[in-house]
């Protein structure tokens, strides 16, 4: 409520300056914490196994070229679960995604090493499919009124029927070289450096200014409409952190083989649907059907088209994450994308969206992806068996659900 | 000497509630509430909407279990400490809740018998014995069904008589009923009333939650008025100069008419006509609202009183956009125009505005905050180009809650940890946002407490005086007297009559609001 930009009176006259304002720079930490309790304890979760796993793997998960690495292996875990989280958010799932990110690259395959068309034309034939059937979930769920549960549940038979069908149960490979840049290639060497790479840190620079720029704007339009903002030294601090922790790790990738041109798409699509899903009227009409469905319609949402954009926007990112997939694997399989669809479920639900809807960031299911991925391929450092690793990941999941429940509990119960 | 009389008292009375004070955050439910029920009458509770009516029935019946309420219970002369539904049916005392409890695609007795089943050899039901036992209690409710009847085929009223019978299943000696004839019609109310007579001559003690004062005064022996979470007076209906006026001054605590806000009527042209309208149910073949019209003028407050299940709901809900029913036809006009609502969009879009009766369902979302809430349904008017300007949603939401007095620590307070109260005048902020021209409300002031009430009809008030029209739907008749200007009665799905407000009387609205055929 009250603004903190003008100081609070304090209780301690004659407090030097600086004290002071470190002083309502911390209690504000605090509030924000509590505030965000839900989220930022999947933050503190993500700094602690990433230190965890740093320190059981003597530093080399932290290494530049593992860093690099787990980009590589899990970026198209993450482009699923934009679309997971936000398909989470309005109260549905997705069990198809696996199916349709083999289809499309089976779609793109066929294409390009088959029939020899250029690159291009197997991407945007696969993202032409992923949103042909994205409209297909979207037709059955939005229009007929059958749960996603069920319709993606045959969407997953359904389209890998289809893979196998296009693939005539063979395997395709190899990709010509301009399609596997998608996955496996790198912007480097654009500016020189001596052994760093200069246009990554330009880049790591260029975003943490960005990241600046628009706090600073939003904060500024903040206090003109009189509401309250961090106090000006939590700010630079928070800039400061994350402009750290963007340069540290930019540095690691310069370190390696440069910029891989599939971060640069993973980071476009997690700023572009952050920004869609918090401040957009169609980002708010998805939480506004998950939080209450018939209070949204109510308030004169048109569930049925957002329900429908959902999947479509939803096989579109499955398409995505198809062509990077088929890409990194250099061609395409029957088998590819199988279980994908229940590690992007995973990632958004233990970046804290709710079972029941209504609740979830796409951040969140980033930074919940990104656990997977770093306990993953921690592990795999560690040469832990295949079978641990799976039973570490199932617990992870239930006891992220659990918080997630325990959390609520406690709200219901304060009521 | 003194302990003599505790036994005799105790004696006479089959349950004694001593100082029952009950809190939730923020909020004093029941505070110093004394019930004393004597063995084999048939005790009823009235009081106003909010005054903790149900919630002592909830500590009674071990819902609230000890420990989360101060006070003693007394049951049967001894102190009795519920932890749950169980343990106070194990005694003997059942209730049953205003939303019936039985599941629909059960049958009759297995509704009865669910949670209590009649084993036979080896732990496996025994059908035909429960069969047989249902029929039984069937009969001693009066209720000629099968026992196998599925639950979702019979009425209101013969749902309400399958809830008896299986609160005898389970051998009641004080069965407690909240609101039993609220959705009943008048037969069916008397028939229940009639077993409830039957039931006492049988020994069995009823507690009786009800609005309807000439029922109370019909069946009751003693009635308890409680107003604002504290016991008021108990009156002993034998002695004739309790009269239902005598009830009402108890639980209001003051004249009706200071109870709601004075305002000056200049009601101006007409915004809102609707003509001829006729809704079918959308699953049943029947017409649910049947060539209603009605018109509300700026400035006025027009009220739309009926029996739950005439179908004012559904009247107001089809004219929102057709959010209810299926073939609607019919004709709405708007300032003298004919308008199309076909989606709630559109409804929105020709300035009207429709406040839901069950605000925790269709009116909020209860797992975000006030500023969500009051922008959900204008989320237009906030943004350019699909872009949201979320300062300027804070801003508009920081102004409601001045100006409606929303009482929360700020715009960013979850709506659902508000009372009901504050969450109605978020309902309200949300609809006025959208700039309605025509404003419906469907139970503005179920479930709020007697100040914030009063809050509400001065928000109304406040509306009019702006040129707003208003109509309000609400099934307590005082408040619609209180309010209105005009009061048309709906019964059936048919307006069967409309009063100005100083013609009006509960009795002629009532009169009206049952009568079988249109007659204007």
């Amino acid at each position: 409520m009250a603004t903190t930009t003008t100081p609070q009176a304090d209780p301690t006259p004659k407090e030097p300056a600086p004290a002071a304002a470190l002083h309502t720079g911390t209690s504000d930490l605090r509030a924000l914490i509590a505030r965000n309790l839900r989220t930022s304890g999947i933050y503190v979760a993500f700094v602690a196994i990433v230190a965890l796993f740093a320190v059981l793997t003597d530093g080399v998960s932290l290494s530049p070229g593992n860093i690099t690495n787990i980009v590589l292996q899990y970026s198209y875990i993450l482009v699923l679960a934009i679309g997971m989280v936000l398909v989470i958010i309005a109260g549905h799932i997705d069990l198809s995604v696996g199916s349709v990110v083999a289809l499309t690259g089976a779609v793109s395959a066929v294409l390009v090493i088959q029939q020899g068309f250029p690159w291009w034309v197997g991407v945007v034939a696969a993202l032409a499919v992923g949103i042909a059937v994205g409209a297909w979930h979207g037709f059955w769920v939005a229009y007929v009124g059958i749960p996603a549960f069920i319709v993606t549940l045959a969407g997953m038979l359904l389209f890998r029927g289809m893979t196998l069908q296009v693939l005539d149960n063979i395997s395709l490979s190899p990709f010509p070289q301009e399609y596997g840049r998608v996955a496996s290639g790198f912007l480097n060497g654009l500016l020189g450096g001596y052994g760093y790479d200069a246009f990554t840190l330009l880049i790591g620079a260029v975003a943490v200014a960005g990241y600046a720029v628009s706090g600073f704007r939003t904060r500024v339009a903040r206090i003109k409409y009189e509401q309250p903002v961090e106090s000006f030294p939590l700010f630079v601090g928070r800039v400061v952190l994350v402009g750290a922790v963007v340069m540290y790790f930019a540095w690691q990738l310069a370190h390696a083989r440069g910029l891989p041109i599939v971060l640069i798409i993973l980071a476009v699509l997690v700023i572009a649907y952050g920004i869609i899903s918090k401040r957009t009227v169609f980002g708010r009409q998805i939480y506004a059907i998950g939080g209450n469905l018939a209070a949204a319609q109510l308030s004169g949402v048109k569930v049925k088209v957002v329900n429908f954009w959902i999947f479509v926007n939803m096989g579109f990112l499955a398409a995505v994450a198809g062509i990077i997939y088929s890409s990194r694997s250099n061609g395409a399989q029957p088998a590819a994308g199988n279980m994908f669809e229940l590690d992007a479920i995973a990632a958004a639900f233990i970046g804290g969206a709710a079972v029941t809807g209504g609740v979830g960031t796409v951040v969140g299911a980033m930074v919940g992806g990104l656990i997977m991925a770093v306990m993953s391929n921690g592990m795999q450092l560690m040469g832990v068996e295949q079978q641990i690793q799976s039973i570490v990941k199932g617990l992870v999941l239930l006891l992220a659900v659990a918080f997630d429940v325990y959390n609520k509990r406690r709200a219901g119960a304060s009521r | 000497m003194t302990s003599l009389r505790t036994t005799e008292s105790m004696d006479d009375n089959i349950l004694e509630m001593r100082s029952i004070t009950k809190t939730f955050p923020g909020v004093k439910a029941l505070e110093d509430v004394s019930l004393a029920v004597r063995r084999g009458e048939i005790h009823a509770i009235c009081g106003e909407n909010g005054a903790g009516k149900s919630t002592l029935m909830k500590v009674l019946s071990g819902v609230y279990p000890t420990g989360s309420y101060d006070g003693e219970i007394v049951y049967d002369g001894q102190s009795v400490h519920f932890s749950g539904i169980r343990d106070s049916e194990h005694v003997g005392i059942v209730i049953i809740h205003q939303e019936l409890a039985l599941v629909p695609y059960l049958s009759i007795a297995e509704n009865i018998f669910l949670g209590n089943e009649r084993r036979g050899r080896g732990g496996l039901i025994d059908w035909n014995l429960a069969n047989a036992d249902a029929a039984k209690l069937l009969a001693s409710v009066g209720l000629d069904e099968n026992p196998v009847t599925p639950v979702a085929q019979l009425g209101v009223g013969k749902q309400q008589l399958v809830e008896i019978a299986k609160a005898l299943s389970k051998d009641v000696r004080l069965l407690i009923l909240d609101e039993p004839t609220a959705a009943l019609n008048d037969s069916d109310s008397a028939h229940l009333l009639d077993l409830l007579r039957r039931l006492k001559e049988r020994g069995i003690t009823s507690i009786m939650i009800s609005h309807k004062l000439n029922e109370i005064t019909a069946v009751a022996d003693n009635v308890t008025v409680i107003r604002d979470g504290k016991t008021v007076e108990t009156l002993n209906l034998h002695r004739g100069e309790v009269t239902q006026e005598r009830i009402i001054r108890g639980m209001v605590g003051r004249d009706l008419e200071s109870f709601y806000p004075e305002r000056e009527s200049h009601p101006g042209e007409e915004v809102l006509r609707v003509e001829d309208w006729t809704v079918w149910h959308p699953t049943q073949d029947r017409k649910v609202v049947d060539g209603a019209s009605f018109s509300v003028r700026a400035g006025e407050v027009v009220g739309i009183a009926g029996l739950m299940g005439a179908g004012r709901t559904e009247l107001a809900m089809s004219i929102f956009g057709r959010s209810y029913g299926r073939d609607i036809s019919g004709r709405i006009f708007m300032h003298g125009n004919e308008v199309k609502a076909r989606s709630v969009a559109e409804a929105i879009d020709r300035g009207i505005a429709y406040a839901t009766e069950d605000r925790k369902r269709y009116g909020l979302n209860l797992i975000e905050d006030i500023r969500r809430n009051v922008s959900a349904a204008a989320l237009g008017k906030l943004s350019r180009r699909g872009w949201v300007n979320g300062n300027e949603e804070t801003k508009v939401a920081e102004e409601s809650r001045r100006s409606m007095n929303i009482k929360a620590p700020s715009v960013m307070a979850i709506v659902g940890k508000l009372s009901g109260g504050n969450q109605q005048k978020v309902v309200l902020s949300k609809w006025l946002f959208t700039d309605p021209d025509v404003l419906i409300l469907d139970e503005p002031t179920r479930g709020i407490d007697v100040g914030a009430k009063y809050e509400i009809y001065t928000i109304i008030n406040r509306l009019v005086a702006a040129g707003k029209a208003v109509v309000v739907i609400s099934s307590e008749l005082p408040e619609l007297l209180g309010i209105c200007d005009r009061i048309y009665t709906l019964s059936a799905g048919r307006i069967t009559g409309q009063l100005p407000v100083t013609e009006a009387t509960q009795e002629s609205l009532m009169e009206l609001m049952t009568k079988e055929r249109a007659s204007v």
